[in-house]
């Protein structure tokens, strides 16, 4: 590949976007989840779930200002790399990142300055609301990327005028059908790393056997609340799979690594795609109408093959073939430790299953690479096309972007995010690795005036009898 | 319709000046102050805003990626170098607000990536306006200056410049929120920032003057543009005039009025221009549907941020306590 300014922006985009993907899919989840434990406290009572809230939320800041500050590099990153595309599609794109700012970022910075420093200055429920603000935020954020990213890999309700895509329909922008699947596949995602991340946690610290009370509630809900989501995770992620089936045959036939047409169609599972010769090696596939069954929910239908593609709209094979795969695989894993984790759990024993917990401590990477696999899936099988089927990315570059200025650039983002990176997750690993603080909390709204807390009520705390609805 | 879209991006962008110049503006200072103790008052006293604060910049580019694509994009684009780096100087600067209280061995480390990164973020924030006020080459609305068109001796001065003024915002916030040494210290860096500012106004002007800068011409053809310095050189004199009597309350409001007569000289004299003397502002305009489309989030929307701004402000307002850190 030439190390033209067009690639090096490609990749540039791309490590950016991967970096950033990272922190709100976490922060997601864990902003919702924070404020269910904010609820709990409050209505319980229970100093435990104010434990557990205030170690989350450490690593919540920290996670939350690395997908601060590698946001705001995305609100600048279209104009500088991609100034024909945002010229072009400013009208459409401009106004959706519009209103994610000021629907989401707005509302999420301002209380999340409440969140960490205002608990002692605000009222409870103040502070409970913040919360949810801030959970609110991050779901708004989340929807407007949808729906652009929605419209990128499915334009709708716009008319060409003067180079430009002016648009004449905003509810079919909007209410583009393709969002509401990949929004719900996305928001899922984010939740289950939030849940996968937490129960990891807990069984890490069984593990340890320490923090046993926090660590089964963090057990407990992580692994349970997974156990609901994934199988409705898997029904929009095929639903996503039905719009790229309709509308993007040419990234399907790539991501199935179908090579002609077929009518019934067969499933590949597994293969080496040899690009050069068009054909696959090694490959291990279900027979009809396996194909037709997963792409069109039919027994029949006819599914293209890349060879029927035009070769200059033809998308990479490699990349949306494996990640995709990839991403399938870690679902299924997912949903096999969430399944039996629940069942486990549900017998009590879980807590002392130490293969059971190896697992599901080690499972804590799975949903971060099925987000960003894919991510690659959908963006890299869109290729060559920015706005599919209308703008090609090779036309949206900065026409007068010299090489020398995308090396560079890139060079300094590579540097940086590393730099941040490594801290970033050195000091959520040493947050998690250190615990729930062991003091016990002040809840003045709760005890008695002037009551010291004893050294009793910290014993209660590790009592598993204490625990609400205990594995 | 784009009246109303000029008018929300003056408003954000100078919201943008006024509060993060303020973090920006600590974080200068925060590179001169040494002792945990001052430092952590100095962090402690723009920690709950920065983030908001920030996000005015971001409000700042998508309301011009919407309602302005054509400037969106020829700007991020003309200025790629510096933008990104600025945008690198940001990054340092806020991972070290929750990054310096994790180490004790390494604080070092995120000490000078805030003092750093403010200052190549103010620098280049200078630098940008500069250099568009001077004016960049251009052919046929494209840009044509190169990878470093931008860099001239003008353009650096409006670095240097921004800094102090920052530098003077930042000092005014410390002296409103922070007490005992942080606030004396503050209020002596008050008069000698003020006197820099004002040097560096009057460099900028004789600048002008000697380059016959395309600005200077409308300067002279629209008189009433001098009601603006007008007010500027009042606020200076009751900035003055606070200084002197140990106020601690009127120097951050008077250097804030300062800069809106800076920022309001600037803009009246380029309009209708938004990329100087090459594109206006009704030659920018996205199409009248897209406007219609964030009409919405402007008069419903927008008014909530500003509602937002205001109850995180009101929630830590008054004076920094000693213990409110970001240690948790």
């Amino acid at each position: 590949m030439e190390m033209t300014a067009l690639f090096l922006s490609r990749i540039q985009f791309a490590f950016t976007i991967t970096f950033h993907i990272i922190f709100p899919s976490f922060t997601i989840g864990l902003a919702a989840w924070l404020t269910v434990l904010e609820t709990l406290h409050l209505r319980t009572g229970s100093p435990v779930y104010r434990g557990i809230f205030e170690f989350w939320l450490k690593i919540f800041g920290v996670a939350f200002g690395l997908g601060v500050v590698s946001g705001i590099v995305m609100a600048f990153q279209f104009g500088t790399n991609w100034s024909e595309l945002s010229k072009m599609s400013g009208p459409i794109q401009g106004p959706l990142l519009m209103y994610e700012t000021f629907t989401a970022f707005m509302l999420e910075a301002s209380f999340f300055g409440v969140l960490i420093f205002g608990r002692s200055r605000v009222p409870p429920w103040f502070y409970l609301f913040s919360t949810a603000m801030v959970a609110l935020g991050t779901t708004f954020s989340a929807f407007w990327i949808m729906v652009n990213n929605s419209w990128m890999q499915v334009p709708t309700g716009y008319v060409m005028e003067k180079g430009m895509f002016v648009p004449n329909d905003w509810t079919k922008i909007i209410l583009n059908p393709v969002v509401w699947s990949p929004f719900p596949h996305m928001l899922l995602a984010s939740y289950l790393t939030g849940a996968f991340c937490v129960a990891a946690t807990g069984a890490w610290y069984l593990l340890r056997k320490v923090y046993h009370a926090e660590a089964r509630i963090m057990l407990r809900m992580g692994i349970g609340l997974a156990a609901v989501l994934m199988p409705i995770q898997l029904v929009f992620g095929h639903l996503s799979g039905g719009y790229v089936n309709t509308y993007q045959p040419a990234k399907m036939a790539a991501i199935e690594g179908r090579w002609n047409d077929e009518k019934p169609a067969s499933e590949v599972l597994f293969a080496w795609p040899d690009v050069a010769n068009r054909r696959n090696l090694f490959e291990i596939k279900l027979p009809p109408p396996f194909g037709s069954l997963i792409g069109a929910d039919s027994l029949t239908a006819g599914e293209t093959g890349l060879n029927s593609i035009a070769p200059e709209n033809r998308p990479p094979v490699l990349i949306p073939f494996f990640s995709f795969r990839i991403m399938v695989a870690c679902g299924l894993v997912m949903l096999g430790l969430a399944w039996l984790g629940s069942y486990l759990s549900f017998k009590h024993r879980l807590a002392y299953n130490r293969p059971m917990l190896w697992l599901t401590f080690l499972s804590f990477p799975l949903p971060f690479i099925a987000i960003i696999t894919g991510w690659f899936t959908a963006e890299v099988g869109r290729q060559p096309w920015v706005v599919y089927g209308v703008l090609r990315t090779a036309d949206a570059v900065t026409p007068f972007l010299t090489t020398r200025q995308a090396t560079i650039s890139l060079v300094i983002f590579c540097a940086v995010y590393a730099f941040i990176f490594l801290f970033g997750t050195f000091y959520i690993y040493r947050l998690i690795r250190n615990g729930p603080a062991r003091k016990p909390f002040e809840i003045p709204h709760l005890v008695v005036p002037n009551r010291p807390m004893s050294l009793a009520d910290e014993e209660q705390i590790r009592e598993p009898s204490y625990v609400i609805g205990g594995e | 319709m784009v009246m109303f879209w000029v008018s929300l991006l003056a408003i954000s962008i100078l919201l943008y000046v006024l509060l993060d110049g303020v973090d920006l503006g600590v974080g200068l200072l925060f590179g001169l102050a040494s002792g945990e103790a001052r430092r952590g008052a100095m962090l402690s006293a723009v920690a709950p805003i920065w983030d908001g604060n920030e996000t005015w910049l971001v409000v700042t580019a998508v309301i011009l990626w919407g309602a302005f694509p054509i400037v969106y994009a020829t700007l991020l684009s003309a200025f790629y170098l510096p933008l990104i780096v600025m945008l690198m100087g940001l990054i340092l600067r806020g991972v070290a607000f929750e990054f310096r209280y994790k180490t004790q061995r390494l604080r070092w480390i995120w000490d000078v990536s805030f003092a750093g990164g403010s200052l190549i973020a103010t620098f280049i924030q200078g630098m940008t306006v500069g250099a568009l006020v001077e004016g960049v080459p251009f052919t046929n609305g494209d840009y044509s200056g190169g990878e470093i068109g931008w860099l001239t001796p003008f353009a650096v001065l409006c670095g240097i410049g921004l800094c102090l003024g920052y530098a003077l915002l930042g000092a005014c916030w410390l002296v409103r929120k922070c007490d005992a040494e942080v606030r004396d210290v503050a209020r002596r860096q008050i008069s000698i920032l003020a006197v820099g500012v004002l040097a560096f106004l009057v460099l900028v002007f004789a600048y002008a003057l000697a380059e016959h800068l395309p600005i200077l011409h409308r300067w002279i053809d629209r008189p009433y543009l001098f009601a603006f310095p007008a007010v500027g050189a009042v606020a200076a004199t009751v900035l003055a005039l606070s200084i002197l009597n140990h106020n601690d309350y009127w120097p951050f409001h008077m250097v804030g009025l300062i800069f809106v007569s800076a920022f309001g000289t600037l803009a009246l004299s380029f309009w209708p221009y938004m990329i100087p003397f090459q594109i206006t502002v009704d030659q920018a305009a996205a199409p009248q549907s897209s406007l219609m489309f964030m009409f919405w989030g402007g008069v419903v929307v927008f008014p909530l941020m500003l509602l937002y701004t205001v109850i995180n402000y009101s929630v830590f307002r008054g004076k920094v306590r000693a213990s409110a850190g970001y240690g948790h």
